[in-house]
């Protein structure tokens, strides 16, 4: 059966408090070194975040600096319902999803412009894929390929992917994070994979030997 | 059960949230249907691929620029000594 890998993360127990809670509060308080470690611990995921939905390095940056300054102003309506790191995540999202429609303007772009097709959900290559998809090109290689097709998804499935397979955060939080509601997410999630799924396969699935012949042939 | 059926399982399957009753139900259209067995293992390997690779680099100077200019826009800039 094959299995999800899951990133090692630290973990809190339910009954512990997150230690963001006293660097949130301290930070509150006036203390710039709370508030810079909060910086220093959430900088990279945030500037991914924001990259992975804007498909721009330079937009990515801004992002990230806007991010970390409305935060700081915003800080009194953190009200610990959620955790920091998930707050910050959904104004990256917003961000983000803002920094696209500046750049469509003609166009809107939000979480529900592209729910309203079933394409993705039909799944439509059957090929069986290589034991190790990754071990057949270089790393450069796959790097490129796999930009070129998170950037082929609307916007609305990168988002939804990057937040929950990516960075990893829980169903309820990437819900949370897009002010969806958990069965949006999960639909929305179920038609981003599969699309990913579907493009990918094109590099990764065994060709049949005649394929191969009739390729080599040419 | 139907492909349609366990397509619409498969974001439960992932978070092992299947009810128990439904799971054996689940494995075994696995079992049976090669299509889906297909779709299931690929569709693992995508999710695992971009979990496993960092496509974005985030260089230290990046960092260090970032923060500089986070905490100077948040406090002011920081005397020189």
């Amino acid at each position: 059966m094959p299995a999800i890998q899951s990133p090692e993360t630290a973990t809190t127990k339910p009954d512990e408090v997150h230690p963001d809670v006293a660097l949130v509060a301290r930070a509150k308080d006036g203390d710039t070194s709370a508030f810079e470690q909060l910086v220093r611990q959430y900088d990279r995921q945030i500037f991914r975040v924001a990259q992975h939905i804007t498909q721009n390095r330079e937009d990515a940056e801004d992002i990230t600096q806007d991010v970390f300054f409305k935060a700081y102003t915003k800080l009194d309506q953190f009200q610990g319902n959620s955790k920091f790191s998930t707050w910050l995540v959904r104004i990256a999202v917003n961000e983000s999803l803002m920094r696209l429609r500046k750049r469509k303007t003609s166009k809107t772009v939000s979480m529900d412009e592209d729910v309203h097709t079933e394409e993705g959900s039909i799944p439509r290559d059957f090929a069986e894929w290589r034991p190790n998809p990754e071990q057949l090109y270089g790393q450069g290689e796959l790097s490129d390929i796999l930009r070129k097709t998170i950037q082929g998804l609307p916007p609305g499935f990168r988002t939804v992917f990057t937040l929950r397979d990516i960075e990893n955060l829980s169903t309820e939080e990437t819900a949370e994070a897009l002010g969806l509601s958990v069965p949006a997410v999960k639909s929305r999630l179920l038609r981003a994979r599969l699309q990913l799924r579907e493009r990918l396969s094109r590099y990764f699935k065994q060709q049949n030997p005649l394929q191969a012949l009739d390729g080599k042939s040419r | 059960m139907t492909c349609t059926d366990f397509l619409a399982k498969l974001t439960d399957f992932f978070d092992g949230t299947v009810p128990p009753e439904l799971l054996a139900e689940v494995e075994e259209h696995i079992a049976e249907c090669h299509h889906c067995e297909v779709v299931l293992d690929s569709t693992t390997k995508t999710i695992n691929i971009y979990r496993n690779q960092e496509l974005y680099d985030f260089p230290p100077e990046l960092q260090h620029r970032l923060e500089a200019s986070i905490m100077a826009r948040c406090f002011g800039p920081r005397p020189t000594k």
